[in-house]
This record gives C-alpha cells, structure tokens and sequence, in this order.
C-alpha cells in the first residue's frame, strides 16, 4: 500500500528496453594499453573553458596540471597520461556538428607514470572549505553528464545549509551499466566519497537512489552503507527519466522542486554515484580526475564492456580494443540513446561527461516517416515535467516561440520520452530543442541590438558637438577678424 | 418649464465638458505616440531602408497606422513581426517569414589602402583604423547595414556569414516532409 501511494509520486515517463544484458554482467576492464595520442579539449564543463600552462615540447606526468580554470564556473584539466605535449589546437569536438574546440594533444610514453600525490590519511580532519578547494582542483564534474563543476554545488550546499544529500544512482538510460558496474565493484570507495562530501557540505545525512532493476548494485551498497547510520539506500521503480534530479527528489523526499529554481533552495544536493568515486580518489589519494568508466556497447560492438578510460582516449581507439564493426555501425552515440548525441565520426575524444559510446546497427534505431498528429496524448501522459508537447510543437512549427514558452517551453529537459512514445513518430524533442536554441540566439541579438543602438547614440552625440565646436570657433574667429578690422580702421581714422 | 431647465442643464454641461476636452486636447498633448516608441525600441535601429520606410521611426509609425504589416522588417524576421504582432493585438501567420542570415563585415588585408572612408560612415564605430593603415571591423559592433560596402573604394569590404562555432551554433527547425503538409 505503501510503496503503491508511493509510486504515484511518479509523473509520466516511460519504460524503454533496457537492453543492458551485454555489459552488466562483465567486471569493469581497467588495464588496457594507453592509446599512442591523447586529445583533451579544454573545455569538458559547463562555464568558461580552461586556459592552458603548457607549450608544445613540454613533458608531463600523468595527473600534472595542463590548465588552469578561470572565473568561478569552471574546471581545470589534467594529463590523463605521461608523455609528450605535441599539439594545442582546434580539432573536433565530441559534438553533433563536429566544430572545432580547443584541445591540447599528448602523445603517451606508454609509462603512465604519475606525478608525486601525497594521499590523505584522514579526510575528516581537513576542513568542510578544504574539500571544496581539492575537489576544484581536481577538476571534478558532475559524471552523470551534466559537467556542473562539483566543487561549486558543495559550496552551495555548504552555503544553504542543506538538510540532505541524495546521490543519484538511477542510471535509467537503456545500454549504460557503468554506475551498475562501479556500484557493485567499488561500493566502499563510493560510500567513502560520499562522506567526504558529507563532511565537505556540513550535511547531515545521505540518501543513495538506485534502481530496482540493480539488484547486485542495491546488494552491495547497502552493505557498504551497513557501518553509518546516516548513510541508507533507497530502491527506486525503474522507470526512465529516474535519473533526472527532480524526479528522483520528488520520488526519494516527496518535495517538488518549484520550476526556475535549485534544489538547493529546497534543502538538497543531488551528486552522481561516480562523482562520489571521484571525489574519494581526489581526496584520499589526492588523484584529479584523468579517467572515467565508459559503457561500450550497441550490436555493432563485438566486445562489448565497461572500461576504465583516460579522458582524452579518442572514440576510434575504443571501438577498435571492442571490436567493433564500423560496416554495421549505422549511428555513433555518446551517452545513452535517449539523451545522448549522434556523432558524425569516431575521431573525437572522451570527455568527462562521456557515460557511454553505443554503436548501433540499423536495426537499433528507427528511422520512420513523420506522421500526421493524431491528437492521442500519449506524449502528454509521458512527460515528466508535465508539460504539453503536442500544443508546443505546433506552436513552434509555427514560428510562434514567445507563445512555447509561456507553455513551458524553458522546463523542458530534453528527456526524449515523448518523441519515444508518439506513435507518429514526430520529432517533438528536436522542435524543443531547435526552439531553445532559437530562443537564445534572439536574446543574443536583442543584446546586440541594443549595445549598437547606444553605439549609435554616442556616436551621433560627438557629431554633433564637433558640429558644434566648429560653428563656436568659426564664430569666434568671425568676431575677432571683425574686432580687428574695426582696430585698423580706427588707427586710421587716428592717423 | 421643466424642459427649459432640461435644456439650458444639458447644453452648459455639454459646453462644459467640451471645453475641457479642449484644453485637455491642447496642454496635455502626448508628443508622440507612445505605441510608436515601443515599436521602435524594438526595431534593429540601424535605419537600413529595406522595409521601404526611411529609417525605423517611419516605418514603426507605419506599422502602428497598420498601413504596414507587422512582418515589414527583414532584418528582425520572425520574431520582431511576432512581438510587434503582440503589443498591436494582430494575428498572424509567421510560417512564411524567412529568418534573415546573420552577416558581419570583413576587411580584406591584402587590398585595403586605409583611406579611413569605411570608419567614417560606420554607424555603430565598429571599424579602427587610421590612414594608411589597414582597417578592422569589431564583429561585435557590426550591425551588417552595408554602409561601409557603398563607400569601399577598392571593395575590400564585403558582407561575410557570422562564422559557426560551437558557442553559436543551434539545431536546425526540423523539416516537415511534403506528404504531411498536403495532409494537413
């Protein structure tokens, strides 16, 4: 009864074949053969991009800082391998348009030794600021995709006076296994990080979010959280997007997060199982991030796993340790298929926020006609946010954006369960996604707008007043010609 | 005699009131009209002409007299005539309206002479330079009017796409296919 008035805390969503079988059951593969070139762009977060310390020559260890970060909102990037400096340019970015980014190239010695790190012994006795300041350096960020530099939210769980932290280990996407797989291999150093974090934010207790559909994960976490009263899991119903902040907060604590403000503001800090990882590894062993578990998987990918890769590893030399076929490979994915992003090519690295690498075959993916709208709801009933796709989708068809966002169009979060479910196969998620694009470029140029028109102001200003100062000094020099003359023809009259 | 009361009542009120319409009419006189601002505010203000009008001020009181439609403005596109469409309580249909291309004007290094003509007509100050020197256009300040084209001598200047990087750079609307829209 319990659990059943529970689960209508639920809203929309929808239930996607998980297809998780071929990697979940396979241990995480962590010694493989650094790849021969390493290409780590300089921005792998959200805020301003990270500037680099480094020249082209320099040698470098594995974790030596290569650049800084810059203003408040931002991440510092690490050698994920030692080697060799041997380029800092523009080269494809692991992005749907494949532009160019910033990237600096290391080509490995295959030593992968690592700088001189003086692990802690006793986290605990640093103080909750000191956390903060070894979490930036490290350059962490949020691991479950959204690179928010970690370092910022546990200032501002620090700043809130949070009452909980919930660690977000719902991994709802189809195919992606790698926070299973860490859950059931490394739960200590998991629940460790979470203390820290804990201790970091001044929080009392945590709460661990998992899936009903990670039995072995559940098993082993509890078990890890059995020692510390204020540590306890949580099962979640599998449901897609339960990975998603508010839905999870709504589920685990009952509270909606109101729309257009943190989950701060309500008392609670959400972090990634992974991030927990990587902030016991920072801290104790005072490693900054310079590799992740990635999920491989899809038909077209032979050997598929879960890997512990440096960042920077290009795509290309994964598929080729996984064997895959780039014959059958009809669509690169990097993340999962429902939030993640079709790559054009494999020649583009790992990044921090890469969860997963899915080549999928023809049969993966479906490639429909778009059909007329039937009027069904069936995207209605799955929105998480509760939204109303079909109503904003036409709207934006029809160019009439200022009206999509008066229907919610900013709250939506991309999720892709409408477009999952319309039997039309219309592609709701690209017109919201089309539309917020759209919405900032015209903020964008309602800016420029208005900073050219002061532009314009000034400069017509100063034409004016140099107009003015001409006629002033034509004046003047009129009226003294005229004094002069009148001088002359008096000493003449004199005369 | 009640109707002489009725009369002489009505016609002093009426004169009353008229006479304070008339000075109200005179000394509280609104200069323009405000909706005219408004429009005009949001209008690029780079008076280029393309709407037929001769700057922005004509072409917003244009709009405002609804002897133009909301959808006069190229370079505002779609989402000037849908705000304009707004504060004037207009319906309209906004599919048809092309998006205007985003352009910036780039210096040619190797045939600029640095006659200083282009920083001289620029409207915004978006081009540096001093004679003899090679100019350079500040893209940020640049409002693609096309000024600086007319008076380029050796045509160094031209108009040029704002250059795609991943800091610009949207999904594209997706394309509705021709089966749909006949069903439709």
């Amino acid at each position: 009864m319990k659990n059943w008035l529970k689960s209508l805390r639920i809203r929309g969503g929808v239930h996607a074949e998980e297809r998780k079988d071929a990697t979940l059951e396979l241990p995480i593969v962590s010694s493989y053969p650094v790849a021969k070139k390493l290409y780590i762009p300089l921005q792998q977060h959200i805020g301003k991009a990270a500037e680099p310390i480094v020249k082209v020559g320099d040698s470098v260890l594995k974790g030596q800082l290569l650049a800084h970060s810059q203003g408040l909102i931002s991440a510092p990037v690490h050698a994920p391998s030692s080697g060799v400096i041997t380029d800092i340019n523009f080269y494809p970015a692991p992005h749907p348009s494949a532009l160019p980014i910033r990237i600096i190239v290391i080509t490995t010695d295959g030593k992968d030794q690592w700088i001189e790190h003086i692990p802690v012994d006793d986290p605990f006795a640093l103080e909750p600021e000191e956390i903060s300041v070894r979490v930036a350096e490290a350059g962490i960020v949020g691991l479950g995709g959204a690179t928010f530099p970690s370092a910022v939210k546990l200032n501002l769980g620090r700043q809130h006076k949070i009452h909980t932290l919930l660690i977000n280990g719902g991994e709802c996407e189809p195919y992606l296994t790698c926070d299973d797989r860490l859950m059931q291999e490394r739960a200590d150093a998991i629940v460790d990080g979470i203390r820290i974090m804990l201790h970091g934010m001044e929080a009392p207790i945590a709460k661990i979010g998992i899936e009903n559909n990670k039995p072995d994960a559940i098993k082993a976490m509890t078990k890890a959280c059995q020692p510390y009263d204020n540590i306890e899991v949580v099962t979640v119903p599998t449901r897609y997007p339960m990975g998603w902040e508010k839905q999870l907060i709504r589920f685990m604590t009952g509270k909606e997060v109101p729309a257009e403000s943190r989950t701060t503001d309500i008392g609670i800090v959400m972090h990634n199982v992974a991030t927990a990882y990587a902030i016991h590894r920072a801290i104790r062993k005072a490693e900054p991030l310079v590799s992740r578990i990635v999920t491989v998987s899809g038909n077209a990918t032979k050997r598929p796993m879960n890997i512990e890769v440096a960042i920077g590893t290009l795509i290309s030399d994964i598929f080729s340790i996984c064997l895959t076929d780039k014959d059958t490979t009809a669509r690169i994915v990097m993340g999962g298929p429902m939030m993640g992003e079709a790559l054009p090519h494999s020649d583009m690295p790992i990044v921090k926020a890469t969860s997963g690498v899915l080549a999928l075959t023809q049969d993966e993916i479906t490639v429909a006609d778009e059909q007329p709208c039937i009027r069904c709801a069936s995207c209605i009933q799955a929105c998480p946010v509760g939204l109303l796709p079909v109503d904003m989708a036409n709207l934006i068809r029809s160019n009439q954006l200022d009206s999509a966002v008066n229907t919610g169009l900013k709250d939506c979060i991309s999720c892709g369960s409408c477009s999952y479910v319309c039997p039309s196969h219309i592609p709701l998620v690209h017109y919201f996604k089309y539309a917020s694009g759209e919405l900032v470029s015209r903020q964008q140029a309602q800016h420029k707008s208005e900073q050219t028109k002061k532009l314009a102001d000034e400069r017509s200003k100063r034409l004016e007043k140099i107009e003015q100062e001409k006629e002033e000094e034509a004046a003047r020099r009129k009226a003294e010609k005229e004094a002069r003359d009148r001088a002359k023809a008096e000493e003449g009259v004199a005369v | 005699m009640y109707v002489y009361s009725a009369i002489i009542s009505l016609t002093s009120l009426g004169l009353t009131l008229g006479f304070l319409l008339a000075f109200a009419g005179r000394y509280l006189k609104v200069e323009s009209s405000p909706v005219v601002d408004e429009l005009e505010a949001l209008m690029p203000g780079s008076q280029c002409g393309q709407c037929g009008y001769p700057g922005c001020r004509p072409a917003a009181e244009a709009v405002a007299s609804g002897d133009a439609p909301v959808t006069l403005c190229p370079p505002g596109g779609s989402a000037l005539a849908e705000q304009f469409a707004r504060i004037l309580g207009v319906e309209i249909d906004l599919s048809g309206i092309a998006e205007p291309e985003l352009l910036v004007a780039k210096v040619s290094e190797e045939t600029c002479i640095g006659c200083t003509r282009c920083f001289k007509a620029c409207p915004t100050d978006a081009i540096v330079g001093a004679p003899k020197q090679i100019h350079s256009v500040v893209a940020d300040a640049c409002t693609a009017c096309n000024k600086c084209v007319d008076v380029c001598p050796t045509e160094c200047l031209q108009m040029h796409p704002v250059e795609i990087t991943l800091k610009n750079w949207r999904w594209q609307k997706p394309v509705v296919n021709n089966t749909l829209e006949a069903a439709a």
